[in-house]
């Protein structure tokens, strides 16, 4: 018996990223990792910058770099409202890489003096331009 | 009278006029459709915003948010959001006389202004008003991160107290043909409605979910992106309906040059006539004159 499916989305503001039957999701919970599969119970969860990643009901699997939003699901249908998504095969790389180094030499730089707006900034960041490497596969850990 | 080479050297001319106009009704009509897709793509993360901020209502008995807070009216800040460019009819003009208008119309002392697109920009400055700070029209295909740019300055304003309340001049698009110049209060913002939670109980819609992090919080992180929605829908509006007056402009330029390229060749032809008729004359009388 194949394994049961549920109905995703994933919008942006911008755009359907993707819309279909899937078997299991694992989306970067503010408080960590959390996985969803069919049946699951409703449940509403922000997300912080992470991988997001995407089992499809006919096998393939989906990963995509998302930078912070919501998850819902309920009844079997799941959506995710992110700010950004982009599918780890659309994502520029050397960019992310560059955005990476940006936020990390001013969070090393700046840390002690600036105030406080600054270093959140850079922190977040460099949490999106991790996922994105993440995503893309370019690195292990952020 | 002007001669035919002065009527059709006018001919040229207005036909030129055409051929651009005609253009620029074609670019302003194909902008127009990729501005409704992007609106038409947005509407699934608006429509489930909604959705959230209503389930997540009633579990948040004492909402608490800076961007609700409601605040002894000192500072006002209109944002106006109008073209860069001319060439579109009467919409820049349209929504820069309402924004004034409501603007004469505030009572408050400290009127500060946010000015998008370099028609309104450059006529509050002109005018002695307080812009705050200005931004260039959104194209069509702007990144969202140019609009949470704007999002943030307007938020930013509010959240820093320097105003304490936040009005927005932009204009609805009703349809290509008809666009209507509007004032609406955005922050702070209205409580979610809590849609007579009293009245039911706990039966069909109110499913048992889980939250995580809690409602509060959750509904502390909602609010910030249902600010930065509304603002990217009432931009991008805005470019739709700029387009649309260009679209209606441009098609009436178009067929009056018509008109005129009508009215010109008849003037010509008249001219032609004439002249042929003159030169007859000419000879005839030449002919007679050496016969008698």
């Amino acid at each position: 018996m194949p394994e049961k499916s549920f109905h995703l989305d994933i919008v942006t503001p911008e755009r359907l990223l993707f819309s279909g039957e899937v078997t299991s999701v694992v989306a970067p919970g503010v408080k960590g990792y959390f996985g969803v599969m069919a049946n699951h119970q409703p449940m509403i969860a922000a997300l912080s910058p992470g991988v997001l990643r995407v089992e499809g009901a006919g096998g393939g699997q989906t990963v995509m770099a998302v930078s912070g939003g919501f998850f819902e699901v309920s009844d079997n249908r799941a959506i995710v409202l992110a700010d950004t998504a982009e599918l780890a095969q659309e994502i520029d790389v050397p960019r992310a890489r560059a955005a990476w180094q940006r936020a990390k030499d001013r969070l090393m730089g700046r840390l002690k003096t600036d105030e406080k707006l600054d270093v959140d900034r850079a922190r977040a960041a460099l949490l999106r331009a991790a996922a994105r490497l993440k995503a893309a596969g370019q690195i292990k850990d952020a | 009278m002007p001669s035919l080479r002065d009527i059709r050297r006018k001919i040229r001319t207005v036909n030129n006029i055409k051929q651009i106009t005609q253009a620029m009704k074609m670019v302003a009509a194909a902008r127009l459709k990729k501005v409704q897709d992007r609106v038409t793509a947005g509407k699934p993360y608006a429509e489930k915003l909604q959705e959230l901020m209503g389930y997540l209502a009633p579990h948040v008995t004492q909402i608490q948010h800076p961007l609700l807070e409601v605040r002894p009216i000192q500072a006002t800040g209109v944002v106006v959001i109008a073209g860069d460019k001319g060439l579109c009819g009467s919409y820049n003009n349209n929504i820069i006389r309402r924004a004034q208008q409501f603007l004469n119309g505030l009572t408050v002392s400290e009127k500060l202004l946010i000015t998008i697109g370099r028609k309104s920009t450059e006529f509050f400055r002109k005018r002695g008003y307080r812009v705050h700070a200005s931004f260039p029209q959104i194209g069509v295909d702007a990144p969202y991160a140019e609009i949470k740019r704007i999002a943030d300055a307007i938020t930013g304003l509010y959240l820093s107290q320097t105003v304490d309340e936040v009005y927005i001049a932009y204009t609805e698009f009703v349809s290509s043909l008809q666009q209507r110049p509007q004032v609406i209060k955005f922050l702070p913002i209205e409580p979610p409605q809590t849609e007579t939670t009293a009245g039911r109980g706990t039966p069909e819609g109110a499913l048992e979910y889980i939250f995580e992090p809690p409602a509060p919080e959750l509904l502390a992180t909602l609010l910030p992106r249902y600010v930065e929605q509304r603002i990217y829908h009432l931009l991008l509006e805005s470019v739709a309906s700029e387009f649309g007056a260009r679209m209606t402009a441009m098609t009436n330029a178009t067929d009056n040059a018509g008109e005129l390229i009508k009215e010109l060749t008849l003037a010509a032809n008249k001219a032609r006539q004439a002249s042929i008729t003159k030169e007859l004359l000419e000879v005839v009388s030449g002919a007679e004159a050496l016969k008698g």
